[in-house]
């Protein structure tokens, strides 16, 4: 029930956008997304996309993960 | 997904894994919880319990939403399965989910001829409800706060398009009230913990600072790869080394400390808060959500005339002490000799996301 996958935005129709993932696209919702825009990536939980997330997210977590690596 | 690797192949995994094993010396025996449903799945299929030091215990709390629906609220939604003109839509585990009766699910009553929909969101039952004008369709609403802003969403979608036929049985659950109550059970033992990664980023980070603030807890928001588990739980244990507990946010590509003030703002404004009967809790105050009457058209309780009444557990079932992390499934008589997936005695064995099925399905 609470598989939350990470999808890739294709297009956008008001609160419905169709995201992609491993090859599959579905139809979610993006409601609670502010200005969802094609290319953006989503985390999709029950059909509704629950935040976004940049690429710019992504390697400061990476760093972030990197730094706690690397703790004394 | 952007760099999901990086995540899932946690590159230095000897080394962090090296210096837990110093810094578990530094604790001695620790007790870690992880109160998330998909935490308590992540943490088996990746297998990292056995890579952990042995003073570093994971254990799984009341984060299965499924598992904390209380029995006599099972048996209330099988009577109202029972109408011909009534279809139940529900998330798929809830469907083989037994009441106070074993072997009496949502999905017996299925094969018994009673109209049960499986479906994956909310937005499917109202198309069902679309679809089938003549007949009433009840979408048993379980989950937290990932879970409800959708289904508030949904309930706003109905009365946008004057859909009559549709009801959402609100079971949603707020997991802060929760936690509290755990926290301040006499037989609670635990040294911090791990914070689902996809509530917080709904309700923002800063949902979680009553755990160091209020309790002297640490708590690390965790996101759900191999990577972020291992850097969430050397986090955790550093905290606890260093006496020096704090929230702190380790899945910061999705979860700010603000949260998505959208989600929060669809929730408020569709339901309130409201007490909440927990299995392994018992009832908990203001740690549900209630539909607004501004929506009761769409209120299914109010509708039906939903009504648990007090039932007894099943003999053997320790599924409110695993739930709250005091029994482990091993400790559990019935885990695994009468209690198996196939004929579940409790939610925590039939769950997809329940302790149970995770220690059984991965064999610790």
């Amino acid at each position: 029930m609470c598989l939350a996958i990470p999808m890739k935005l294709k297009k956008i129709e008001g609160s419905k956008a169709i995201g992609e993932a491993g090859g599959l696209t579905k139809e979610i919702r993006v409601d609670f997304i502010d200005t969802p825009a094609p290319g953006d990536y989503v985390m999709v939980h029950a059909g509704f996309a629950i935040q976004k997330m940049t690429e710019a997210e992504a390697l400061e977590n990476i760093a972030l993960m990197e730094e706690i690596e690397h703790a004394l | 997904m952007l760099y999901e690797s990086a995540f899932q192949k946690p590159r230095q995994a000897k080394a962090l894994l090296k210096k837990l094993e110093a810094l578990s010396l530094a604790t001695g025996p620790i007790r870690l919880m992880e109160i998330c449903g998909t935490h308590t799945m992540a943490i088996a299929q990746t297998g990292i319990k056995s890579l952990l030091p042995k003073n570093i215990e994971l254990l799984s709390g009341p984060g299965c939403p499924v598992c904390v629906t209380p029995a006599n609220v099972i048996d209330e939604v099988l009577r109202l399965s029972s109408d011909p003109h009534r279809i139940i839509a529900s998330y798929g585990d809830l469907l083989r989910v037994p009441g106070s009766h074993r072997q009496d699910t949502l999905w017996h009553r299925k094969a018994m001829g009673a109209h049960i929909l499986s479906v994956y969101s909310p937005m499917d039952a109202l198309e069902a409800a679309k679809a089938h004008p003549e007949k009433e369709v009840l979408f048993l609403g379980v989950g937290f706060e990932t879970t409800a802003p959708g289904t508030a969403a949904c309930i706003l979608e109905a009365a946008r398009q004057g859909i009559r036929n549709f009801f959402v049985l609100s079971l949603l659950k707020q997991t802060p009230p929760a936690l509290r109550a755990l926290i301040e059970a006499p037989d609670f033992k635990v040294s911090g913990f791990l914070c689902p990664g996809h509530v917080a980023a709904v309700t923002g980070s800063r949902a979680f600072k009553f755990l160091p603030e209020d309790y002297a807890l640490p708590a690390v928001i965790s996101g759900f790869e191999a990577g972020d588990l291992l850097a969430s739980v050397f986090k955790l244990t550093q905290m606890i080394a260093d006496r020096q507990p704090a929230l702190y946010n380790e899945y910061i590509r999705l979860v700010k400390d603000e949260g998505n003030p959208a989600a929060q703002a669809m929730i408020r404004q569709v339901f309130g808060p409201g007490d909440s009967v927990w299995r392994g809790l018992g009832s908990v105050a203001k740690s549900g959500l209630r539909i607004r009457s501004a929506y009761a058209d769409f209120d299914g309780a109010r509708r039906f005339g939903f009504a648990p009444k007090e039932t007894e557990a099943i003999p053997g079932c320790r599924c409110a002490e695993i739930i709250r992390g005091v029994l482990s499934p091993w400790q559990c008589p019935l885990f695994k000799t009468t209690c198996t997936p196939k004929d579940p005695v409790g939610p925590c064995m039939v769950s997809s996301e329940g302790a149970c099925a995770a220690a059984y399905k991965y064999s610790e």
